[in-house]
């Protein structure tokens, strides 16, 4: 595993991270977040699962980042208004991440090496989705079919409140 | 020197602790869920470490739960995003300050 790559990668994700999370306008965050999940995806292909960084790739900026621009601009009226942050966030967010640090440093069996491993090809990945997670796919399918459903009920308008209006 | 476990799982830290600052601190709701989604993928990434660095890989155990976990994410950020769009129309505002319809 390279260590310049993973440097460049580290510091592009967490300062991208850190934009999306701390600029006020808010298309310049959505903008940072897909900018993110590029860098998480790029993690995913230097630890060698290749699938999971292309999932990642099309499902968060090809999907979640184009429907929250798509709400940002749906909600736009009140997007200028309210700058507030809480700055009792930030303590507890770095009190989070130093006793974190601390658990991971303070792991003795944790500083390993990477082992060599055989390549995972997409054809292993399928074999086992349809024979040991079989059971956890369909419930998968079954719950983006449910919620999917769901969003496009709770974003339909309300007949009665529509006839009003006209 | 190459990148070892730790290293990872600081990094993934540090991710998830950016996105708990975006959910706690910020007033619009579309932030709070562009939070929750960092969190999520800073799990994931602790999946594909863990999953990389033990010698099993054949198994693709750490690969199947992250696939999960993202069409579950998805399946949140929708489900989420619908109803900041249905919280928008009623009360005109996404701040969930001023959404305290609730309190005691």
């Amino acid at each position: 595993m390279n260590s310049v790559a993973f440097i460049v990668i580290a510091i592009l994700t967490l300062a991208a991270a850190l934009a999306a999370a701390s600029l006020p306008k808010l298309i310049h965050a959505a903008l940072n977040f897909a900018v993110t999940f590029v860098g998480v995806a790029a993690f995913f292909f230097l630890l060698g699962a290749e699938f999971v960084g292309l999932v990642q790739v099309f499902v968060y900026i090809g999907a979640v980042a184009v429907l929250i621009v798509f709400t940002i601009l749906l909600t736009r009226r009140d997007v200028d208004k309210d700058r507030g942050f809480n700055w009792s966030g930030v303590v507890v967010a770095v009190a989070v991440f130093g006793g974190l640090v601390w658990a991971i440093l303070g792991t003795p069996s944790l500083p390993v090496v990477a082992p060599e491993i055989p390549a995972l090809p997409v054809k292993r990945i399928g074999e086992v989705l349809m024979t040991s997670y079989v059971w956890p796919l369909q419930c998968v399918g079954l719950l983006l079919t449910a919620a999917l459903i769901g969003a496009l009920i709770l974003v339909m308008e309300d007949r009665e409140e529509v006839k009003k209006v006209k | 020197m190459t990148p070892t476990l730790q290293l990872f799982l600081i990094v993934s830290a540090a991710l998830f602790c950016i996105g708990l600052l975006a959910a706690l601190s910020r007033r619009h709701a579309i932030f709070i869920l562009i939070g929750i989604e960092m969190m999520l993928a800073a799990a994931n990434l602790n999946f594909i470490a863990f999953w990389r660095f033990t010698p099993q890989a054949e198994q693709a155990t750490g690969v199947m739960v992250a696939i999960f976990s993202i069409a579950i994410a998805a399946a949140e950020a929708a489900v989420g995003l619908a109803m900041v769009i249905a919280i928008y129309r009623h009360y005109r505002t996404t701040n969930v300050d001023q959404l305290d319809q609730l309190k005691g």
